[in-house]
């Protein structure tokens, strides 16, 4: 801690200044995400969810694909996106489009009984899995409407918040010394209470704060870190087929899978990415397996299988950014732990907006009386200094 | 006048291992793991809203 009290209070004021009404914004629209699982399967009136183990048998995907986009089928001709199965809640999604070319925007989902394939709801083009104050409250937590550049805007804002909360945790020393832990001094001020509770809350849970608030920015960066990976390692792979036309026919999606699971003994399928030249592969399944504890369900690992051939080309390792992307997930959605840990999660987010608050109505009420407090600590610092140097 | 170090750090740096742990218990284990993860992550709101709430001694 070189930097002298007054540098560091004016680090912690300005980083705070510009990002406390973004981390705000943040931190309220945070709260019902916390819930994102719950809320939204309430709303969609699911059947009660019957979890998925790893041996339980899926109903035919093939069957599955045909009874969407088959000649009988729900949506006939469209195109599928991707797959995924939905342990929790036993079912199986399908992302699909009214044609491979058409805008992204217009892709809707189908849910499947995983079980026995039957259609639990199937989605138009422009209806949603959650409710839309919920997809508003996802948009405002993370690009502000705005986007990768919102995106990236708020990683900046979080990056603000980190240095916020280290430059606080730097002042904590001086601004409480000779305060035992969880003083509250009521016989001053109002102010000066505000600023004991905003110490207290702020040093009590900043081992928190820095987890969220990290991994927060982590996320953010994720569009730009999957955009890298696939024009580094997939474009690699693919090099050869450069120019080749996607394919018309498509081999078995089933056998995929199963080709999927025997090259990955003891993993589990997560999802299938269809072809598709931005996000995937234009000629393969890319298909992301994951493993059976709580962190290895996370660090999904992918391959391709040829869906001209329905041969395995590839097993790809994740490259380290990666593997930080899919370890932040969980450490910042507090989704790991059941039900009792998303209620902790959503307390301590409460007293991450009262320590914003009470830091907004601190900066508010700041009087001369702060300046003076400064100089007094910076002697005192001085003084402490130049009796350990001579100690 | 020596900053006591313990005083000042002890309970935050208590606070800030059992938060560490709690984090890391339900990402590497299930069941009770996870029970583990909620309640030590519910010790340091316990410290300080216990603080910020209780009537305070005359230093």
């Amino acid at each position: 801690m070189v930097l002298s009290v007054r540098k560091w209070y004016w680090v912690h004021k300005w980083s705070s200044l510009i990002c406390t009404l973004f981390l705000l914004v943040v931190c309220v629209t945070g709260l019902p995400l916390i819930f994102l699982d719950e809320i939204s399967a309430h709303w969609r009136c699911d059947p009660s969810p019957a979890e998925l183990s790893a041996a339980t048998p899926l109903t035919n995907l093939d069957r599955l694909v045909a009874s969407a986009t088959g000649k009988g089928g729900i949506f006939p001709g469209e195109t599928v996106r991707w797959l995924s199965i939905e342990d929790d809640s036993g079912q199986i999604w399908m992302g699909l489009a009214p044609s491979y070319d058409a805008p992204r925007g217009l892709d809707h989902v189908v849910r499947f009984d995983a079980r026995s394939g039957k259609v639990i709801h199937a989605a138009r083009s422009g209806e949603h899995t959650s409710p839309l104050w919920l997809g508003l409250m996802f948009r405002l937590h993370t690009d502000l409407f705005a986007g990768l550049y919102g995106e990236l805007f708020l990683a900046a804002m979080g990056a603000l918040f980190v240095v916020a909360t280290v430059s606080g945790v730097a002042l904590y020393g001086p601004f409480m010394k000779n305060l035992s832990f969880g003083t509250v001094r009521r016989e001053k001020s109002a102010r000066v209470q505000w600023l004991d509770i905003h110490n207290l809350l702020g040093i009590a849970t900043v081992v928190w704060v820095i987890a969220v608030g990290v991994t927060g920015i982590i996320n953010q960066l994720s569009t730009p870190l999957y955009d890298i990976w696939r024009s580094t390692a997939l474009s690699g792979l693919l090099a050869d087929d450069k120019g080749q036309p996607m394919p018309a026919q498509l081999s078995s999606v089933q056998a995929a899978y199963r080709t999927a699971l025997r090259a990955e003994p003891g993993r589990a399928v997560r999802s299938i990415r269809f072809p598709d030249g931005e996000l995937g592969s234009p000629y393969h399944y890319l298909i992301w397996t994951k493993g059976d504890t709580p962190l290895t369900s996370q660090l999904l690992k992918p391959l391709l299988v040829d869906a001209r051939t329905g041969q395995l080309s590839a097993t790809l390792s994740l490259p380290w950014y990666l593997t930080v992307l899919l370890t932040a997930r969980p450490l910042h959605f507090g989704d790991y732990g059941g039900l009792p840990l998303k209620l902790i999660w959503a307390a301590l987010d409460l007293v991450a907006i009262v320590i914003l608050i009470s830091g907004l109505m601190l900066w508010k009420s700041r009087r001369a009386a702060v300046a003076s407090r400064l100089a007094e600590l910076d002697v005192h610092r001085v003084a402490t200094a130049s009796d350990t140097l001579h100690n | 006048m020596k900053t006591d170090f313990p005083r000042l750090w002890g309970v935050p740096l208590l606070l800030g291992v059992i938060t560490a742990a709690g984090l890391l218990a339900g990402l590497f284990g299930d069941g009770v793991w996870d029970v583990f993860s909620a309640i030590a992550l519910g010790i340091p709101i316990l410290a300080a809203g216990w603080n910020a709430g209780r009537r305070q001694p005359r230093r």
